[in-house]
This record gives structure tokens, sequence and C-alpha cells, in this order.
């Protein structure tokens, strides 16, 4: 019996180098920036554009209306269970560029590397990057690498810009919610934030949570596919489904109400939050997305979502109307209806 | 969730509603000590689901709203020392003081580190013995323990350099002041379950007989909140004063002996002034003189404090239950979460920010 490679979890082993830490001189411009990105970032990411190594990628672009966005990753720890900053950075900028239904295709990639931070970390960071843009479906064109003293970032800082082409006919905003629209979450709510969360230093808690960090691209295609009136599309990152939602609702003035009880959390993220005190809605995702669709598209979308498979456990979990426009509120358990408001700030653990 | 789950039972919150609807003949009104039991009595919405004659108004049970101002310029005035880690619960470092919050002094170059555990503060001094590390020890009696842990680990490790700025709260005679005060309107009381947990209940006993009062501990879930309402209405039906434990899956009578030890190895009993409130005599914990030497006041010299009060703010009489948020002129105009004007709109806890986060009214 022959194994089969898992493609996604392979990596190339680490360059061979004079160093083991990054050092000021990998960002001065010399021989030392050029190995870096010689042998460390160009052969990760490898095609015929970035190999250049010009100032700027000079692209051939499909017709079409161009999607570009740009986003700036900084998480403490760098890696945690289920992802690491890498494949945030793609991840995310990937997710933006989708959610108004483009397809993206390029990538830029700036680090900010901090003196001192281990090679060998740069490099499994670099790898899973590689990774996820190889998934994603994108090309990393081009990039910038500087370095900072010790103690002037967190160990590396990222920034991704990419950019993607709008097929005809798509027309999503945030301010095109409707009365009796339908409100779909792709799966469960969380577990991103909670995954960082437990293993951040200070709180003494472990847990089995891991990071949802994926691509959306081809679930937004498939969405697109089942329902080209989607109304809109948004990955619920910081600030959770609840801000999504609340943005939602104020940029087309309309209310949307919530039916608690639909809303996929898994179990060990839920306790998690419980004992900190802190409410799921909130919470950050990497790899999920609220679409808000027409009623009668809702079963067909729903569907269509549920056989891909960063859709498995996608559900309804509300409806848009016109009462209390501008705010989104929530079906209890128990059969009330409680406020689900915009959050003030980052969700701190309570005292007891 | 085990625990947990079936105390949010729709059917047999359903059931006890129904009861307490049953039971009750005149008009009542009951006080939940603890924040946690406002917010989540707002949260699922009790409030909206028990019979009109019965009115929850919510008590002094949260830490963060009864710090008093002058206990939080001086943990600000020490966590912006250089030589200072400054440690604290999440839920402390949004709390404004006079002029600043703690994210304001981290912001400004002070080293300010959020805890899950006091015990997180010790490890930090045993990491950096060149650095001063300060833990906020604030909270009820449900605090007191691991808080009172940290001091003893550190003086068991010899560590010099971490201390604590104590300002502990006791619940008992909170509800002595209640009770004793000529405009009380509280008929019955919820007790805070994790409080119970801790010290048990035989002490709300005296309390119960003195004052002619039903005291409830009472859990956190819908079920356990709707038990304890049930439990408190039933006796005042019937005109008795007793205390009855409704949160008996966690609360024993002597609650946890071992953690009652630690709490009072390392703390006495000592007036306390209370945010909104005033003195409480025999209110609060403060480090005996055998642990000195682990007194952040007495430590860092902060005597030149000031606090002053936003004048509008009614969180005093909130907190005693003589009025409810919404009735509060600043309530969503002056005072939001984002700007807050006391602790009660800012804290996890509060009941202000109960009712702004979660009230329906607000629809």
């Amino acid at each position: 019996m022959t194994d089969t490679p898992n493609l996604t979890t392979l990596s190339c082993p680490m360059p061979l180098c004079d160093h083991d830490t990054v050092q000021l001189a990998h960002g001065a411009g010399g021989r030392l920036s050029a190995d870096l990105i010689e042998t460390f970032i160009v052969p990760r990411f490898a095609n015929t554009t970035l190999e250049r190594l010009e100032d700027q990628a000079v692209l051939d672009m499909p017709p079409g209306r161009l999607a570009f966005s740009t986003d700036t990753f900084v998480v403490t720890p760098l890696e945690f269970p289920g992802g690491d900053i890498g494949d945030l950075a793609i991840n995310g900028t990937v997710n933006d560029v989708a959610m108004c239904g483009a397809r993206p295709l390029y990538l830029s990639v700036a680090f900010v590397l901090e003196e001192g931070l281990p090679l060998a970390t740069f490099h499994r960071i670099l790898c899973s990057m590689e990774t996820a843009a190889r998934i994603a479906g994108v090309t990393i064109v081009t990039g910038d690498t500087k370095v900072v003293d010790k103690g002037s970032c967190d160990g590396m800082f990222i920034n991704t810009s990419g950019v993607g082409v709008l097929p005809p006919g798509i027309d999503m905003s945030s301010a095109n919610l409707c009365d009796g629209d339908v409100v779909i979450v792709s799966g469960t709510v969380a577990d991103h934030g909670m995954a960082v969360m437990t293993v951040r230093e200070g709180l003494s808690f472990r847990s089995s949570v891991a990071s949802d960090t994926a691509a959306l691209n081809g679930l937004v295609a498939e969405i697109l596919g089942a329902c080209c009136e989607t109304r809109a599309l948004r990955d619920p990152t910081r600030g959770g489904l609840a801000t999504t939602l609340n943005e939602f609702a104020a940029s087309s003035k309309v209310g949307i109400k919530l039916d608690g009880e639909a809303i996929p959390v898994r179990e060990d993220v839920g306790a998690a939050c419980e004992i900190l005190g802190i409410d799921p809605l909130y919470v950050a995702n990497e790899g999920k997305l609220v679409a808000v669709v027409p009623a009668e598209s809702a079963d067909k979308v729903l569907a269509t979502m549920r056989t891909h498979e960063h859709g498995r456990n996608a559900a309804i979990i509300g409806r848009v109307t016109t009462e209390h426009p501008g705010m989104v509120a929530c079906r209890t358990a128990l059969g009330t209806e409680r406020i689900v408001d915009m959050p003030v700030g980052e969700q701190l653990p309570r005292i007891c | 969730m085990k625990y947990l789950t079936e105390f949010r039972d729709p059917v047999l919150a359903r059931t006890l509603l129904d009861r307490i609807a049953a039971a009750t003949t005149r008009s009542w009104t009951i006080m939940e000590i603890c924040g946690g039991q406002t917010h989540s009595i707002l949260r699922h919405g009790i409030d909206q689901l028990l019979p009109d004659e019965i009115e929850l108004v919510h008590g002094p049970g949260c830490p963060v709203c009864v710090t008093p101002l002058e206990t939080i310029d001086r943990a600000l005035a020490v966590a912006a020392r250089p030589e200072v880690i400054f440690t604290s619960f999440g839920d402390m470092l949004r709390v404004p003081g006079s002029k600043d919050d703690l994210f304001r002094v981290k912001s400004r170059g002070g080293d300010v580190r959020m805890v899950y555990s006091p015990l997180e503060a010790v490890k930090l001094a045993r990491e950096n013995p060149d650095r001063e590390v300060v833990f906020l020890a604030v909270g009820f009696e449900t605090t007191a323990p691991g808080n009172a842990m940290a001091v003893k680990q550190a003086a068991a490790e010899g560590l010099t350099n971490f201390s604590e700025i104590v300002s502990h709260v006791l619940v008992p005679p909170a509800m002595s002041a209640i009770l004793s005060s000529p405009v009380n309107r509280v008929q019955g009381f919820l007790a805070a379950g994790h409080v119970c947990t801790i010290m048990g209940w035989g002490e709300y006993e005296p309390l119960a007989a003195k004052y002619n009062v039903p005291i409830v501990p009472t859990g956190f879930e819908p079920v356990d909140l709707l038990q304890g309402i049930l439990a408190c209405v039933e006796m005042l039906e019937r005109g008795e004063a007793r205390v009855e434990n409704r949160y008996d899956r966690v609360v024993r009578a002597e609650g946890n002996p071992a953690a009652r030890a630690v709490v009072d190895e390392v703390y006495e009993v000592c007036d306390r002034p209370w945010r909104g409130i005033g003195v409480i005599p025999d209110s609060g914990l403060r480090l005996r003189e055998a642990f000195a030497a682990f007194d952040a006041e007495r430590k860092f010299d902060v005597s030149d404090i000031a606090p002053t009060e936003p004048e509008i703010c009614i969180s005093g009489e909130i907190l005693q239950g003589l009025k409810k948020p919404d009735q509060c002129p600043a309530f969503g105009n002056d005072c939001t979460p984002t700007s807050p004007l006391g602790a009660t709109m800012v804290s996890s806890e509060g009941a202000c920010a109960a009712y702004w986060k979660y009230h329906r009214s607000r629809l």
C-alpha cells in the first residue's frame, strides 16, 4: 500500500544561511537582503513575474472591473492553533477582494520583520503563505521586506494587497439589503478569535479550538452561481458577526432580526466563551462569510453553500426587516428579544 | 454543554414562569445582587417574561462599578511608573478614573497587562526580578481567594517585587446598608451565586432575620434565575424570611472552607468606600499587617490623589436599587459605552451597560 502525501502539510527544508535570526542587515538592501529575498522568499512564491525582481509587477488583466483591497496583519502569537500570521495574511486579502464577487488574481506581500526573529519561524510562515496562495489560486507578484530594531515590532507584521476582476452583472453592497431578505452565515462563528485568545500570554487556558482561517473565493463563486442577486457578502473578521450585521443594518437603513438559536457555535468554542465571559457574536472569524440574499433564493444558496468545504455548517440565522432601522435584534431561546449592538472595543475577559 | 444547556431549557423556564405567575398575588420588588445576574436577566430578556407585579432592581454586585474612583486614580498613578508592570483583570482596563483609564496609561507607555489569574502576575514577578509587578486586586468574596493566594505564593517564594492594590468588597454589609436605608424598596434578594460558593450562605441568615427579608442564593442561567425568583416570591407571599439555597449544585452552607481560610490568613475586614454609595462599615478587605510588604499603596507614594466624580451620574442610586439606568437623564445621551460617565456604563457587569447592550426598549 502506498501512502498518499498530504500536499497541504508538506514543507520545504529551510534554506542554508549564515544566521539563525533576522539581522538588521537583512533589510539594508545589500547582500544579506538579496540572500533573504532570493533564498527564502522568492522560491516560496515562485512565478515568472516575481522572479524578474523588478520594482513593480507588470500584469496581464482579464477584461472587467478591477477590485482592489489591502490589509495589514498583526497577531500575537505569530503561530496559533489552526494557522499563523502567514496564511491569515493571504486568506484575509483574498477574502476582502472576493466579498464583492471579484475573482482574486494577484497579491503583493510586504513584511516588517523584527530584528532577532528566528529565520526558522520566518521560513515556516513563508511555507504556510505558499500553501495558502496555492489553495486560493492567487499569485504573489511583488513584495517588500523591511527589518526594524528589536522591540519596534512584535516579531513580524505583514501587509498584503490584492487585485481581482469582477464579472459583469454583479453589484453587491452593504447598502443593498431589502425588507424580507435572508441572512446566512457560512459556518460556526468565533473559532479564530477564541483560538488566538486561548494561547495568549496571561490567559492560563488551554483548549482544542483551532482558527478557521481559509480563503473563501471558491465559496463566493458558488454562492453567486446560485444567486446572482445576492445583496451583500462580508467576512466577519474583527468585531465578529455582530459588527458585520450592524454595519449592514446601518448602511441599508434596515433592521435585522436574528434567531439566536440558529447561529452555529462549536461546543468547545461556546464553552471557552462562557468561561471567559465573551459573547461569540463579537469574536473574530477568518474563514466565514455572511451572505444576505432575497428570500426566494435562500434555500438554494444554503444548499449550495453546504456542498462546499467552507460552507458545510452554513445556516440561515435571520431576516431583514423595516422595524428598528439601523439596529440588530436577536430572538432568545426563551422567546424574548434583545439588542445585538456594535461592540465598543475589544471584549475583555470579566473578573468573575 | 453540561451544566449549562439544561439551565437554559426554554420548556423548563416556561414552567417556572407559570409557577411564578401563579404564586404572585401582589407587587414585589426583588434585587439581584450580582452584576452577572443583571446581565443574564437582560441578555435572556427574563425581565420581559415576569408578571407585571414583579419588579427586578439591580444591585451593587459589580466589582468594577463599586471600586472607588480614588482607588482607580491611585492604580493609574502606579501603572504609569516606569519600573512597574501593572496587571489587572480585563474588565478593569477600560474603567474611567478622574481623567484616564488603564488603556490610556498603556498608550502613553505604561506597561499594563491583562491577566486572567492573579497567579499570572506572580509568574511575571518571578520572571522579571528587576521590575515591580503590581496587581489590582478588586472584586467581591469571589475573587478574594485567588488574590490572597497570589500574595501567599509570592511570600512563599520570597518575591519582593510583587504587590497588590487591594480594594475588595463584601456583600453582606452592602445588603445591610441597602436594607437600613430609609428609602429602601427591596423586599427580597437573589444572593450572588459565586460569592456564596466561596462564603456559603450561613452569613445571610442573621440578615434575613434582622430585616425580615427572604434571601435566595441564585445562579446565573435563566432556569437558575427563575428558580431563585420563584423561591423569593413564594417566601414573600407566605410572609417568610429565610435563606433558601437555589444554587445547590454549587453552593454549600459552609462555602469553600479552604478558600475562606486563605482569605482570612491574608486579608482582614476594614471599612471601605463604595463608588457612588459612600463608606460602608466593615465592608471591605485589606492586607493584614503580616503581609504589608505586598501592599502597593505603601510601596509607592501616590498620596496626592483628589478624584472628581461627574455630578450628573446617578450610578450610586442605581447600585442601591433606587433607580434604573433608563431613568438617568444622561443614559444614552451624555453617557454611552464609548463615553461613560460612571463605571456602571463601562463594566461588563454594570447595570447601565447591560441596559445599553441588551434592553429592547432601545429598539
